[in-house]
């Protein structure tokens, strides 16, 4: 009894300098509620990116109450999100997928005054702008499914309402990996994962609605289409990029297809490869062995994505209580931090700040040379004194987005073009 | 008395009858809920239509028709047949081999055990390990390159040894000659030794022993060892995925992406049809050889 009533004093001091205040005021009973809290259990499921046990955790150890967290591929948790509405109470989604679940009413809008840290969130996830003059990516930019007009809406509102779909939780500029040890000369442009020179040394993921945008990312660069919107491309333009990628595939540009994360690191760090598509831990994976890896910058920009939390419609009472303690516990920088040192984004930034050391954040956020050795959450060593983030700071990776994950109005006949790529 | 015994004579044969039905039920109980029920569930959904999310009952040709007026279905069973065919061949080769030198050169039992034992011994790791053992293997810079490297043998490091189809059939070859070894084998050991003395007291040679004597005996043992390869290596997803660095499809791979992107009743169409396929190729094979004769 004497441990349970600690946590619940630390989760009360907790509340008050965490300064979710408002989440604490908005409940009747808050000594009640917070003996009963170690009772109630959140059921969350995403993709493996931020379902990570070291939060469910930490929940349990600063609020009280249990998070289950499953872990599934994004399309089954599309899946789930939108055929099991009582499966599930948060759902950790990316925004694309909110685009298409959000239609069937299986979330409930979240009310943005209860989120403590709202006005910290960045402009990405607001209005669409990082800064004042930036130009808004194609595809499913976050801002444009992030608020709908009033609760129970199934369309998405065109400015920052009161009602919030998801709560950002953690973002990343994508880009290609390459070997620069077995390359040897600068690569500027996406273009250069066709490029002969590579030939059977190239490869690009097997998972279609992300390697669609990479394969267009590509013929851009080339200079072979011009896309009106890269996010949501014409059956035409789908044929045409599959073609181009067919060709190169029957000449042997592509050593090899992967789909899993351990995939995608052993094919660099083994040499198999030396250029293609790369997820950012993937990246800090293959360098922890001690193998060089750069997630290179180029030219025409990043392909980025962006994840957030959902609540289910199904959730009410004491139970969205809890939720709404999550996100406003979630935004204070702990998970921030966690994430940030994996070399993603919190969507507050400046709380995630108070959980990194100086000499994490001028790595991670500033782009800055590192003044010590930088680890993982893990304890990995993974850059030393004096190296710099590729791409740099924050501001110049996230302000350089040419197109956000998204999900075509041709999703269907895009997913059956690309079976038969890899077939071909 | 025959009055009695002409009664009683129906009920006599109704007891094996009866005894019999309770033997094969519980076989036929587990076949029917875990074997027959599924195969119709295939069948039926394979009708169904599909929409983003969800599947939904209907009665139509749409998969099917999708399906056979794709050139790429065409293709993939192509590939499929020429991995089974290829892996049947040298798997065929390597089991006969294997099995005869057990069956014929080997003199005492106990060796003969103790060898076939041998064989197994990978059997006690998993499938897929053994499988994803290749890979640092056959690499660019695995131990195979490294060294035909260093003995001089070629220049640059061979890149047709991992994800090709040469890597795939080289699995599959790994994974499945012991299927071909044992029924082999086995009806080898039932080959009547005098038989094969009176062939050499009729002036045969080594040969014509192997060609006119052992290989028609063995044809049962044959066949049941080429239906484990090819329903195997027809129903495979997993090597050729891994060993072909996801580059090369056969039936198996268009289903399992059909599954990933949640569109069952094309995965249903796509099974149904490979079913049909190996039944014909075993319904086939089995018209040469009656293999109940021999077991």
């Amino acid at each position: 009894m004497t441990t349970i009533s600690k946590i619940r004093y630390s989760r009360r001091s907790m509340l008050k300098t965490g300064g979710a205040a408002l989440a604490a005021t908005a409940l009747p009973a808050p000594m009640i509620w917070g003996q009963e809290s170690k009772n109630i259990v959140l059921r969350q499921f995403g993709t493996g990116v931020s379902n990570l046990n070291d939060v469910a955790n930490k929940v349990k150890e600063d609020l009280g109450f249990t998070l289950e967290m499953t872990a599934l591929d994004s399309d089954s948790v599309t899946q789930r999100a939108a055929t099991q509405p009582g499966s599930f109470d948060i759902a950790d989604i990316e925004y694309w997928i909110c685009k298409k679940v959000w239609p069937t009413g299986n979330l409930q809008a979240m009310d943005v005054s209860r989120i403590a840290r709202y006005d910290q969130i960045v402009g990405i996830f607001k209005d669409g702008k990082l800064r004042d003059d930036s130009v808004i990516a194609q595809g499913t930019a976050p801002h444009t499914v992030g608020f709908v007009p009033e609760p129970g809406a199934t369309t998405f509102a065109d400015e920052p309402t009161n009602w919030m779909t998801l709560i950002p939780t953690i973002y990343n500029a994508d880009t290609l990996g390459i070997r620069p040890d077995l390359i040897g000369r600068p690569i500027r442009n996406w273009s250069e994962l066709l490029n002969p020179e590579f030939a059977g040394k190239a490869s690009i993921l097997d998972i279609s609605s992300i390697g669609i945008m990479d394969m267009a990312m590509v013929c851009e660069s080339m200079g072979e289409i011009q896309y009106a919107d890269k996010g949501n491309m014409t059956r035409d333009e789908i044929d045409r990029t599959i073609a181009i990628f067919t060709e190169a595939k029957r000449a042997g540009q592509f050593r090899a297809f992967w789909k899993s994360f351990d995939e995608s690191v052993n094919l660099m760090a083994s040499g198999e490869v030396v250029i293609q598509s790369m997820w950012s831990p993937a990246i800090t994976a293959v360098k922890s062995r001690g193998i060089p890896c750069v997630y290179q910058p180029l030219e025409e920009g990043y392909r980025s994505w962006g994840g957030g939390i959902g609540l289910s419609s199904a959730l009410s009472g004491m139970e969205l209580d809890a939720a709404y303690e999550y996100i406003n516990w979630y935004l204070d920088g702990w998970v921030g931090g966690y994430l940030m040192r994996q070399g993603y984004y919190s969507a507050v930034p400046a709380t995630s700040k108070d959980h990194m050391s100086a000499n994490e954040w001028g790595y991670w956020f500033e782009g800055k040379a590192a003044t010590g050795p930088i680890t993982s959450p893990g304890g990995d060593v993974l850059a030393q004194a004096g190296d710099v983030r590729d791409g740099g700071s924050f501001e110049a990776r996230m302000g350089s987005v040419a197109c956000w994950n998204a999900v075509m109005d041709e999703n269907q006949y895009m997913v059956r073009k690309w079976n038969e790529f890899i077939s071909a | 008395m025959t009055d009695h015994a002409r009664i009683s004579a129906p009920r006599r044969s109704l007891g094996p009858n009866v005894a019999g039905w309770l033997l094969v039920s519980p076989l036929a109980l587990v076949l029917s809920a875990f074997l027959v029920l599924p195969v119709i569930m295939i069948v039926v959904v394979s009708f169904w239509g599909t929409t983003e999310f969800s599947i939904y009952p209907a009665f139509q040709f749409d998969n099917y028709a999708f399906l056979f007026g794709s050139e790429v279905t065409y293709r993939v069973f192509l590939n499929t047949f020429k991995y089974a065919v290829i892996t049947w061949a040298l798997t065929l080769g390597i089991g006969f081999t294997v099995a005869y030198f057990l069956a014929f050169h080997v003199r005492t039992q106990t060796w003969q055990i103790a060898l076939f034992l041998l064989c197994t011994i990978p059997f006690l790791t998993s499938n897929i390990i053994r499988m994803i053992s290749w890979i640092p293997f056959l690499g660019r810079e695995g131990i195979a390159n490294s060294a035909l490297l260093s003995w001089g043998m070629i220049d640059a490091p061979l890149d047709w040894l991992l994800f090709s189809d040469f890597s795939v059939i080289l699995a599959f070859v790994h994974l499945y000659t012991l299927f071909m070894v044992v029924p082999i084998f086995n009806t080898m050991m039932r080959i009547d030794r005098s038989l094969i003395e009176a062939a050499n007291d009729a002036g045969a040679s080594g040969w014509q022993t192997l060609a006119f004597v052992i290989v028609p005996l063995t044809k049962p043992g044959i066949m049941i060892g080429t239906i484990f390869v090819v329903t195997l290596v027809m129903g495979d997803f997993i090597t050729v995925r891994f060993m072909s660095g996801s580059q090369s499809a056969n039936v198996g791979r268009l289903i399992s992406n059909d599954i990933a992107l949640l569109q069952y009743p094309s995965a249903s169409a796509t099974a149904v049809v490979l079913l049909v396929v190996v039944l014909v190729v075993i319904g086939t094979l089995l018209r040469f050889v009656d293999i109940r004769r021999e077991l």
